[in-house]
């Protein structure tokens, strides 16, 4: 473990195999909640902070639980547990001090909540999450590179939210063909933002 | 009669007018991970479909035991059991195919397709309505997603069935070598084509619903 590999890890997550526009992780909740720019940086921050401490929490979990016990296969829905319960730890812990910030940041709506449409967008960003607990422990990554790689990913995650934000904001006041509306013109925006992505494939740091 | 006119009906809106990917624009994440070739559509596809079979059944057989305080939670919990399931039977007999969907088969346990389809629909109805939407949706949903596949890999690397048929697995060459438009394979290709689809079925049914119109006016008249 040296400076190069946790670099080429940050990398990787953050530029190469960008979460959005590379691997697609988290797709639905980037394309809702991308229409404005303050929108997406709370956003993006706040799945930032959740891959940040589910790439932790799965490291450990596996580490110490799963392997030794030989429940590997159980992965999957460990990672769930801990993911739901992040999020409800979230919500408790940023109510309180920060009630205005918290729709805004759309994660105090947990996997309690009696309306499924206000519990949708907590879910798209938990399938994100739960990405960066599989891909961090299943590319067999030490405890350092997975705190490295949590927050990396996040951080790429933001970055494509909040570049993808500002092209939207752009969008709102063009005029396109009919039936391009809604959907479909932001997928063309962000498989051109994903274009100038694949660029990046094959960074690597020696 | 009624039941099969019921069923044609449910049919029409999963397959096409209330299609999950085209039309709900629901689970887009795997769709536009996985479409890379065929085959890979076909597992995701077949996939999704048991579990979301399996599952709707299961939680409306368990809808009156479950506390409405923690519908969401089971459905989760159910789903995910089952993807477990479909994870390990993947990994034990297409070992190739579980390779390549990698992360996306565990990720079926936190579908927002599965999720809304088990918590609207199958947590209100009786076991046999909840099959049936659930195979439906799940059609619908495996539909667009071969679309996309076919699309993807036919233009993109010019061949069909990459990874089972044809020699060595290369796929049945459709297309010329070197004819394929390299971008459509790439990451970027899948929004692209989705666009492509989605904006072609938003004009299809911009047309009907004209025409319906059209047509409910001169009867009218």
């Amino acid at each position: 473990m040296n400076l190069a590999s946790l670099l080429s890890v940050a990398l990787g997550a953050i530029l190469a195999d960008n979460f959005i526009f590379s691997r697609f992780l988290g797709g639905s909740s980037f394309l809702d909640n991308s229409k404005t720019l303050d929108t997406a940086a709370g956003m993006g921050l706040a799945v930032m902070c959740a891959m940040s401490a589910a790439s932790v929490l799965a490291w450990l979990i596996d580490k110490f639980v799963l392997i030794p016990l030989r429940l590997e296969f159980l992965q999957t829905f460990a990672y769930i547990l801990i993911i739901v319960c992040l999020v409800q730890l979230a919500e408790l812990l940023l109510r309180k001090p920060l009630p205005a910030l918290c729709p805004k940041l759309g994660i105090c709506l947990s996997a309690f909540c009696p309306k499924l449409d206000a519990c949708l967008p907590s879910v798209r960003t938990s399938c994100a999450v739960l990405g960066v607990a599989l891909l961090s422990t299943r590319s067999g990554l030490t405890f350092v590179e997975s705190v490295v790689f949590g927050v990396a990913a996040g951080a790429g995650f933001l970055l494509a939210i909040v570049l993808f934000a500002c092209v939207r904001e752009r969008l709102e006041y063009s005029d396109c063909p009919k039936s391009f509306e809604g959907l479909p013109i932001a997928l063309v925006s962000a498989g051109l933002i994903a274009l100038a992505f694949s660029g990046f494939a094959g960074l690597q740091i020696r | 009669m009624k039941m099969r006119m019921k069923i044609r009906q449910q049919l029409k809106e999963g397959l096409f007018t209330r299609n999950p990917v085209l039309v709900q624009q629901m689970g887009l994440c795997p769709v536009l991970a996985v479409s890379t070739s065929l085959c890979n559509g076909i597992g995701m596809g077949l996939s999704v479909l048991a579990v979301l079979l399996c599952s709707s059944v299961i939680v409306a057989l368990l809808r009156k035991i479950i506390p409405d305080r923690f519908r969401v939670l089971c459905c989760i919990a159910v789903t995910a059991i089952f993807t477990t399931a479909a994870g390990q039977l993947l990994q034990s007999f297409f070992p190739p195919l579980s390779d390549r969907l990698g992360i996306y088969v565990p990720l079926i346990a936190l579908n927002s397709m599965i999720l809304s389809r088990t918590e609207t629909f199958a947590f209100r109805s009786r076991v046999d309505a909840a099959a049936v939407d659930g195979a439906v949706q799940a059609l619908g949903y495996a539909m667009a997603l071969l679309l996309l596949c076919a699309v993807r890999e036919l233009l993109g690397s010019g061949t069909l069935g990459g990874g089972l048929l044809g020699a060595g697995g290369a796929g049945i060459r459709i297309l010329p070598e070197g004819a394929g438009l390299r971008v459509l394979v790439l990451p970027a290709g899948g929004f692209l084509t989705l666009a492509v689809l989605i904006a072609a079925t938003q004009y299809i049914l911009r047309r009907m619903a004209e025409k319906n119109a059209a047509a409910e006016k001169e009867a009218e008249l």
